[in-house]
């Protein structure tokens, strides 16, 4: 099982590791080092102290704001899910909020927020919320009205139509949010980490490209990409162990 | 056998649905009683109103006027002396087999006896299911176990919606003989709702035939030979299946 899952990984490792070299050879190394002296310097900085602390800083602030959306949208969109009164009253805020690119609101949320890991952490977090919440309440949605009546007849009260119906029913959804959500959260926190900070991969990506060391670049490229993969395949397990029945 | 008349009691039974054009009447002034531990099989056309009864019976729907009591009480929701076993079986797909057993008495905070427990599954035969979730068991075991899960906690009105509809015929004789020889254990009453002619004269001391026209019930007929044994195969059941076809040829 484990032997399935680890080739295809290793055949699109080569495969990339080829089409690089491929463009690193025609585009000339100076543009696009070639994969071996990327990986020589990535060996060399995998032994410096620094370069785990951007690593660290880095897994943080994804780790921190996907926690803050995750236990701010979850139960919100939980909540909206399975109440259609709440539901009316919200859907107008989300959908005039949820088309806005928070992305802008960056400025503002470093002024209230400083320019510490507080203000990068709630906008990785804002961004990550409204897809979360949407998923998490459509999800919610899908519980029908056989399931209401089948759990109605064995005496539950509404804390055990959460536990047994509502969030078994809504957490296939929240684990693909949450898969999404990394991929975005990576994406953000390189953008966050250009401003005001000396530790996180953003910022070495952004300091090497200013150095024009490239081979430091795409290491940084590496970095970023490899905490993005833990944290994809983290929640593809989690959702293997919590919905089993999917996969029996 | 019990003769209370008193068991059950439905009186004046009206529900209207508030339709956004004119509201639908579903059910109007439906009276009906059930003695303790018999049976009621209830057919009609598609839309005339039995699930709808089924679930109002069962407290899971509200009723637009009228009144239901069981042994006296009122029933207005859910209580643990009724169970329903719904069309589709109502298990929840999360859930292992014992898991969908045993929820309704862990959200009552019941314990069950492991022994008990054991007992139930070997009398329904879906010992070693334990483990398996609905969608790795068959038709019949997951209608096995929808039934364990209703009969758990020793119900007194057991309330079945067309429970073998999805089952080929085999399986469908077999578990309605399964029904009967747990009615006849356990002491429990039933109301089943069914489109089969077959099951209801099988399985229903009494058959309510309900109208859609008139949204009530057009005749009850009464069922002695039920229960006996071989009954599919004397004379007198293929006379009330003939006499229940014509009765519901004429109800459409």
């Amino acid at each position: 099982m484990r032997k399935l899952r680890v080739m295809p990984y290793l055949g699109t490792i080569l495969a990339v590791i080829w089409l690089w070299y491929v463009f690193s050879l025609v585009l000339g190394n100076n543009l696009l080092p070639g994969p071996l002296p990327t990986f020589i310097r990535l060996v060399e900085e995998i032994g410096q102290a620094w370069f785990w602390k951007h690593i660290q800083s880095s897994a943080y602030r994804i780790l921190a704001g996907l926690a803050c959306a995750f236990l701010t949208a979850v139960p919100l969109g939980l909540l909206l899910g399975s109440s259609r009164r709440l539901d009316r009253l919200f859907t107008p805020f989300i959908y005039l909020s949820y088309p806005i690119p928070k992305i802008v609101f960056l400025p503002i949320i470093l002024l209230l927020f400083g320019l510490g890991d507080a203000g990068k952490i709630i906008l990785i977090a804002l961004i990550i919320f409204f897809q979360l919440l949407i998923t998490t309440r459509d999800s919610a949605r899908q519980v029908g009205r056989e399931m209401i009546y089948a759990f109605k007849s064995l005496g539950g009260n509404r804390w055990h139509f959460f536990r047994h119906v509502v969030w078994p029913v809504s957490l296939p959804g929240i684990f693909t949010s949450l898969r999404i959500g990394v991929g975005i959260a990576v994406a953000v926190l390189f953008f966050v980490e250009s401003i005001g900070t000396r530790y996180g991969l953003g910022f070495y990506i952004i300091d090497a490209w200013g150095r024009a060391d490239y081979p430091a670049m795409f290491v940084g490229i590496i970095g970023l990409s490899g905490i993005g993969i833990v944290l994809y395949e983290s929640f593809d397990l989690l959702e293997k162990r919590a919905c089993q029945w999917q996969r029996s | 056998m019990g003769t209370s008349p008193e068991f059950l009691q439905i009186k004046g039974l009206t529900k209207i649905f508030p339709n956004s054009g004119a509201p639908k009447v579903v059910l109007q002034d439906v009276n009906l009683s059930l003695h303790a531990c018999d049976s009621i099989a209830v057919v009609g056309p598609s839309g005339c109103g039995k699930t709808t009864m089924l679930l109002i019976i069962s407290g899971l729907l509200p009723s637009t006027r009228g009144s239901i009591t069981l042994e006296g009480e009122f029933i207005s929701k859910p209580t643990y002396k009724m169970a329903v076993v719904l069309q589709e079986y109502g298990l929840f797909p999360w859930k292992t087999a014992k898991e969908n057993i045993v929820l309704g008495a862990q959200m009552r905070n019941i314990k069950v006896p492991a022994k008990t427990l054991g007992a139930l599954k070997s009398e329904l035969g879906i010992e070693g299911l334990d483990r398996l979730y609905p969608h790795q068991l068959s038709g019949g075991q997951r209608q096995r176990v929808a039934l364990a899960r209703a009969l758990l906690l020793n119900p007194k009105l057991l309330l079945l919606d067309e429970p073998f509809a999805a089952l080929d015929t085999i399986t469908r004789e077999h578990l309605q003989n399964h029904l009967l020889a747990l009615f006849h254990h356990r002491n429990f009453s039933f109301i089943l709702v069914t489109h089969n002619i077959e099951e209801a004269v099988f399985l229903g001391r009494r058959i309510v035939v309900l109208n859609e026209r008139t949204s009530g019930i057009q005749t009850i007929i009464d069922n002695p030979g039920m229960g006996q044994r071989d009954y599919r195969e004397r004379p007198e059941y293929f006379q009330q299946v003939l006499l229940l076809r014509h009765t519901l040829k004429e109800a459409e």
